[in-house]
């Protein structure tokens, strides 16, 4: 006997306390410690724990559809704006899942153990929402000087962010698999959306492969895990593992370094890095600020996920891959930014090497370590997202040069626009009365209280190597001779083009359609638009607010609820 | 006489190697795409192997969801793809009008 | 009767896979990996699988591997891949060695009587009364509901990753400033004289 599908729990709390006396009808199933019958369909629905996802769900289709009804040529910056409006809605029930939830502790799953609804996941609501809302106002006017404006840039921003938010929220490891698709998925395409310019094809071609390879290498490790423990969920998981001791646990450990080198891939972990480079290079600039920001945030919230929630056993196996992924990742990405030419690329390894402090309060395991990261993580999409605008507004028309030189003079030219610029620098290297001082200082703080002082000492060395390059750029841009500009770079392919090839060569057309229009940035000051210029002040002010009061590590230390 | 289980997964191992190790020597897109393929299908058949040991609906459901992520996967990589890859038979397209005058 | 299906699905499985990898030719390794699927099939058949079986067949040998041949015959890439070209330098030891790596692991492995050391039935049996789409169908609206609306997102993006992607741009006056639109006209121009005097005229008159 089917039943209709009962929406219980309408903006109530599912209450899975009674999980422990629930036992199974020969038949029926197990649902949040509900036990439904032979044939039921009965699933209590949180729905108050799914607020943002279905805002923006929601806003995406009134989005498509409303562009079916109105005129082709609708209003130019309509669809950003309503872009950013449902990201603020979706900020806003974020906000209000956060003081709904209350200093009340412990992960609840809701909705048949597929999510978890607490203050973690809520932290990376807020995340994703204000990463959505500066996405879309920062990209409007790059697209439309690139003449790609149209509303479907938009729908794929905010269905990664969907991907995304359910990857901060998932509380089994296939809704983390479904999440990590949705999102990548849409940022496959998202760095492919510049048609005309060979080198965003092949970063986007370069993504879907390696992203396609990493996702088959964390799903067979889910499979592994599935056989290990006998469920995908991350609570039944941690719950198997505790009761029980697996004498052989070689399956076990398998799957999870599977599911490690997959997130590793998402967060571009060294020795999963290689396609960061390529890929930020060649998708345009404004969602290259929005994938650092939301990819590498939702790939982190993942891996806490799996790694202390259901993992959270098996501490000794993984703490020190992942000590070895943070060295590595904060060596290499530190490094390798010097030797850089290209600033986009810079930026590309800079982001690599800051993934490399969040692994090191991650590898800590511990409730300093994750409200170091959760700090790290939160601060730093305001600091990237910013940057990127900046780049972007620099570079002139088809992406003409992104090379150190186009930031020659800056200060001189637009002083307001260099200062913001400086701000995020700074932060990025770390310099105090920013957030990034805090952030790297908090999670060196965490391996120090677990007497891991040779990372702390290799962190502080990374940092110091780092700041060599972020003051380069610094120094370049107050420097007094805007110098003439040498011949343009003009649509170079990247270092290793030709990898992926079908036996033939892309080329461009002479066809009026394809063309590529590069138009050299002017001499002169680039005009702001309003809307990246209140994206560049709110991210800034932010960046100094949360470097000199306390109000951001508080807002972490109440997310930090793995612990 | 039953198969034991053990082999089906060992079969499905084998699977996935020959997928990465392919994916990873050769170099033409469409072919290093269906070593994709070839790699999820190892993990479906893990899965659906791994629900009959455990006796446990759950892995069959999985498979599920790796069907349907390998379908958008695949609409989405070949339009990126295709899109990546037309402007040179539009160019060849033109050479033949020209040739015409 | 369990062994035949096994092992001639085994081989189907193997057969397609090295095709797969080592035929030159796209479109042989497009029809190598419909005979996976199909030993795929055989395989989810011997276990029990029936309704994935199906679903298997009908997604991936139906759509997935003639979306393949589709695009392969669009862009006209059905010819032999010129390997040995461009490859890495270090990819092919590379390669050999993680494809050593991953026989020892199996070797390894195989001795191992132990891959399943889970607690059963943790999201329902999958044995008993009932039939398989029924009980699949059951937990698919139960436990898997959220992750089962959830894959509406990803058709969504697939829709528009679509549409974005095959769409052919055609940038409007408003798009371009007249300046640009000029340079461009002249860089057409003068590209296009460079490869053929006789087309020079072409582009004298744009639509707009």
């Amino acid at each position: 006997m089917i039943q209709p599908l009962h929406l219980l729990g309408f903006l109530g709390q599912a209450s899975p306390a009674s999980s422990s006396g629930c036992t199974i009808a020969p038949g029926g199933f197990r649902v949040d410690g509900f036990c439904t019958d032979p044939g039921s369909l009965h699933i209590p629905v949180a729905y108050r724990s799914i607020i943002p996802v279905l805002v923006l769900t929601i806003g995406a289709l009134v989005m498509l559809a409303l562009s079916a009804v109105l005129p082709k040529r609708a209003r130019p910056g309509l669809w950003p704006a309503l872009t950013a409006l449902v990201g603020a809605f979706s900020l806003a029930g974020a906000v209000w899942q956060w003081y709904d939830l209350g200093t009340a502790g412990a992960a609840q799953p809701t909705i048949g153990g597929q999510i978890f609804y607490d203050r973690f996941s809520v932290l990376f609501l807020i995340l994703i929402s204000i990463a959505v809302i500066f996405g879309a106002l920062s990209a409007d006017s790059y697209l439309r000087r690139e003449g790609l404006d149209g509303i479907e840039a938009y729908i794929l921003m905010l269905m990664s962010a969907i991907g995304a938010m359910l990857m901060a929220q998932s509380g089994s490891l296939i809704m983390l698999f479904l999440g990590l698709e949705i999102m990548s998925i849409a940022l496959y395409v998202m760095a492919a959306y510049h048609r005309r310019r060979t080198q965003s094809g092949e970063a986007g071609l370069k993504y879907f492969i390696l992203g396609s390879f990493s996702s088959a290498l964390f799903l067979y490790g889910v499979a592994l895990i599935y056989g290990a423990t006998g469920s995908v969920e991350f609570g039944l998981i941690g719950n198997f593992l505790t009761g029980n001791v697996i004498a052989n646990n070689g399956v076990l450990l398998g799957g999870m370094a599977l599911v490690i080198v997959g997130l590793g891939f998402k967060v571009a972990a060294v020795p999963f890095h290689y396609w960061t480079p390529d890929v930020y290079q060649g998708s345009p600039t404004p969602f290259t600020g929005y994938m650092a920001a939301v990819a590498k945030a939702a790939g982190f919230a993942g891996l806490f996920r799996v790694l202390t929630q259901a993992l959270g056993t098996q501490q000794a196996n993984w703490r020190p891959i992942i000590w070895l992924m943070a060295v590595l990742t904060l060596g290499i990405g530190s490094v390798m930014a010097i030797a850089q030419k290209d600033l986009k690329r810079m930026m590309a390894y800079s982001s690599i090497s800051q993934a490399g402090y969040v692994l090191v309060g991650l590898q800590a395991a511990s409730a300093t370590g994750t409200s170091g990261a959760l700090f790290y993580l939160f601060t730093y999409i305001f600091v990237i997202v910013g940057t990127f605008a900046v780049i972007g507004l620099l570079q002139g028309r088809g992406e003409a040069r992104s090379d150190l030189g186009v930031i020659r003079g800056l200060g001189r030219r637009q002083p307001l626009l260099a200062g913001v610029m400086l701000v995020f620098l700074l932060a990025q290297a770390g310099v105090p009365f920013t957030s990034g001082f805090l952030a790297k200082f908090y999670v060196i703080q965490a391996a120090v209280q677990r007497g891991q002082y040779w990372l702390a000492v290799i962190a502080m060395l990374a940092a110091a190597i780092a700041a060599f390059f972020y003051l380069r750029i610094a120094l370049l841009m107050y420097s007094s001779d805007p110098a003439e500009p040498g011949p343009l770079p003009v649509d170079v392919p990247p270092a290793d083009a030709g990898v992926l090839t079908l036996g033939l060569e892309p080329i461009a057309s002479l066809d009026l359609e394809t063309t590529l229009v590069i138009d050299p940035p002017s001499r002169g000051p680039v005009p702001v638009p309003l809307a990246v210029g209140a994206v560049l002040a709110v991210s800034a002010a932010f960046t100094i607010a949360a470097g000199v009061s306390s109000f951001a590590i508080d807002f972490a230390k109440q997310a930090t609820t793995l612990f | 006489m039953n198969v034991p289980s053990a082999w089906y997964l060992i079969l499905a191992a084998v699977l996935f190697g020959i997928g990465a190790t392919g994916l990873l020597v050769r170099r033409n897109v469409l072919v290093m795409f269906m070593c994709i393929e070839l790699m999820l299908n190892a993990v479906n058949l893990t899965f659906v192997t791994f629900a009959r040991m455990l006796n446990d609906v759950g892995g069959q459901v999985d498979v599920f969801f790796v069907l349907v992520v390998a379908a958008a996967e695949v609409v989405v990589g070949l339009s990126i793809i295709v899109a990546m890859f037309r402007r040179r038979a539009a160019a060849t397209a033109d050479d033949i009008h020209g040739l015409k005058g | 009767m369990d062994w035949a299906v096994y092992l001639v699905g085994a081989a189907m499985i193997l057969t397609g896979a090295l095709g797969v990898i080592l035929l030159r030719n796209p479109v042989h390794c497009a029809l190598m990996l419909v005979f996976t699927m199909f030993g795929i099939f055989l395989e989810f058949i011997n276990q029990g699988a029936d309704f994935l079986a199906a679903v298997q067949i009908i997604v991936y040998a139906g759509a997935v591997v003639i979306l393949f041949l589709f695009v392969i015959m669009f862009l006209g890439v059905d010819r032999k891949e010129a390997i040995g070209a461009e490859r890495l330098r270090f990819q092919r030891p590379l390669a050999i060695l993680l494809g050593l790596v991953a026989l020892v692991e199996i070797l390894a492995l195989s001795r191992v009587d132990h891959w399943v050391s889970g607690a059963p039935a943790q999201s329902g049996a999958l044995k008993g009364a009932g039939s398989n789409v029924a009980k699949l169908g059951q937990s698919l609206y139960t436990g898997y509901l959220l992750p089962f609306e959830m894959t509406a997102a990803l058709l969504v993006i697939a829709v528009v990753a679509a549409v974005v992607m095959s769409r052919r741009h055609q940038p409007s006056a408003g798009e371009m400033s007249p300046a640009a639109q000029k340079e461009l006209r002249e860089s057409h121009q003068s590209a296009l004289s460079a490869s053929d005097p006789s087309l020079a005229g072409r582009l004298e008159a744009p639509s707009e």
